[in-house]
């Protein structure tokens, strides 16, 4: 009998209390750096695309709404279209955790609604930014090991001078 | 006044009381769903006309455009009927509650109280009708529910009244409330206030008493097979219900237009709409029992401290008086 008077009188002090509920459109939420909302594609800090197509976020993705194709040019690996199906993209993030190079990220902005299904089909030129996301500094080419023109094997950040495996010197 | 007169003044207080009555429960599903939006931290209808108003005006549309539905393995006649009962007998019942003593339909009535009870013993036919004529078990249940329910909750709401019947010597309402004014008949009577709200909750089938409708067993109960304005007349009852014995609440127990300063009509419906509220916290609160320690509750300790109440008055009152 207690515990009904107890809940009746916890109840009526909701009065005093603020609204959970955020009234959208008119009042926009809070929502944290690392919501996980549309996707995009970053670039480096040289203007170039991060993607290097190695297909992992394909891979990991478990409703398989990512697709792309390699494409080469002097070194460079990169995609010669990147497609997301945002209709059946779920969010998990997956491929953002997958991507060797920081180059899928997840943005906080969700609102991507269409009249049209077609229309949350992405392309690569929807989704690419023109800045570097998350990760400012990161360049995957200044610290890996592959050559592209201006940067030659062994030049870059922190690697050594390749072993002249012709030479018998130290 | 002249038999004209009394005539003319009569039907106006019948038009104005239906009025108001359709109007205040019609508005009260609005006021119900804010009022839970409030305790539950949450915003609630308000999109539509100021603070969601107009809400009221959209869903009565809506029930009144629905189809008009009669399910083909129902029995018709008494299928149309249940609701209409709903409707009629908690309407009559308004019909003896005095407001003030000029603003009240047959309000000067030496039964006054009897009438109330029965119209809300009638209204049990409403539940269990429905649920018979829907011919599907969730309804019968819910039907059968209500039956047992609304009977023996009604015994202990009846015996509840007797305390203040006995203290006020009367059966007219308007005598009850006028025996108040010096002090409320809660005092005295409070075991009997509690339990006559408890009945009432149970009388009215409102939550945490729903038994009858038990959304997540039973579907909706009685109501199952119930579709628009049919559906419309058995909600508009049940929130008729709430402010009747609301109203009732107050004229037998909080001292009816009695009040400093503001004018009786106000203090009326300042008592009565506090009851109200009062019903809208207890569906926000309180989790509905099981059904057997809902009837254990009724007949094991309800029932007890009724007849305890009436027997606690009486010798009061003997005493009082062989002094």
């Amino acid at each position: 009998m207690l515990s009904v008077l107890v809940t009746l009188w916890g109840t009526f002090l909701h009065l005093f209390q603020r609204n959970v509920t955020v009234a959208y459109p008119e009042e926009m939420p809070y929502l944290a750096p690392r919501y996980r909302g549309r996707i995009v594609l970053t670039r480096d800090p040289d203007g170039e695309e991060r993607c290097v197509s190695c297909y992992l976020c394909a891979v990991a993705c478990p409703v398989d709404c990512i697709s792309l194709q390699k494409a080469e040019i002097e070194g460079r690996w990169y995609p010669e279209f990147f497609r997301i199906n945002f209709s059946r993209c779920i969010f998990c993030g997956f491929c953002e955790e997958a991507c060797p190079t920081y180059a899928i990220q997840l943005t906080p902005d969700f609102e991507m609604s269409e009249y049209d299904r077609r229309n949350l089909v992405y392309e690569k030129e929807d989704l690419l930014i023109s800045g570097t996301g998350k990760y400012p500094d990161y360049n995957f080419y200044r610290v890996s090991g592959a050559a592209i023109p201006g940067k030659d094997k062994g030049e870059a950040e922190r690697e050594r001078k390749p072993i002249d495996t012709r030479s018998l010197l130290p | 006044m002249s038999a004209e007169g009394a005539i003319v003044a009569g039907s106006l207080n019948i038009v104005l009381g239906l009025a108001v009555l359709m109007a205040a429960a019609a508005l009260l599903t609005w006021i119900e769903r804010r009022l839970l939006g409030v305790w539950q931290d949450r915003p609630g209808p308000n999109r539509a006309g100021p603070f969601g108003v107009l809400q009221v005006v959209a869903d009565g549309i809506k029930l009144l455009f629905k189809q008009d539905w009669i399910p083909p393995f129902a029995d018709p006649v008494v299928f149309v009927l249940a609701p209409a009962i709903a409707m009629v007998t908690v309407m009559l019942a308004v019909a003896v509650v005095p407001a003030t003593p000029a603003i009240g339909i047959i309000a000067d009535l030496n039964i006054g109280l009897l009438f109330f009870l029965a119209m809300s013993g009638l209204g049990v036919y409403s539940v269990v009708l429905a649920g018979w004529a829907s011919n599907n078990k969730f309804s019968l249940l819910g039907g059968m529910r209500a039956a047992a329910q609304m009977v023996s909750y009604e015994v202990f709401m009846g015996l509840s009244v007797v305390g203040v019947v006995m203290l006020a010597g009367s059966f007219n309402l308007l005598e009850i409330v006028r025996g108040q004014q010096h002090m409320w008949y809660v005092v005295p009577q409070f075991l009997g206030f509690v339990v006559f709200f408890i009945g009432g909750i149970a009388e009215t089938h409102r939550l945490p008493f729903d038994l009858p409708e038990g959304e997540n067993e039973l579907g909706a109960g009685f109501h199952t097979e119930y579709s628009g304005m049919k559906f419309g007349m058995f909600f508009l009852g049940e929130y008729i219900g709430i402010i009747v014995v609301s109203a009732m609440t107050t004229v037998l127990f909080l001292g009816g237009w009695y009040g400093p300063v503001l004018p009786p009509v106000l203090w009326f419906g300042i008592k009565t709409g506090f009851l109200v509220a009062f019903f809208i916290l207890l569906r926000a609160a309180l989790p509905r029992p099981r059904y057997d320690q809902f009837m254990s509750f009724g007949w094991k300790l309800m029932l007890p401290l009724t007849l305890l109440n009436i027997l606690a008055t009486g010798a009061v009152m003997l005493a009082a008086t062989s002094i």
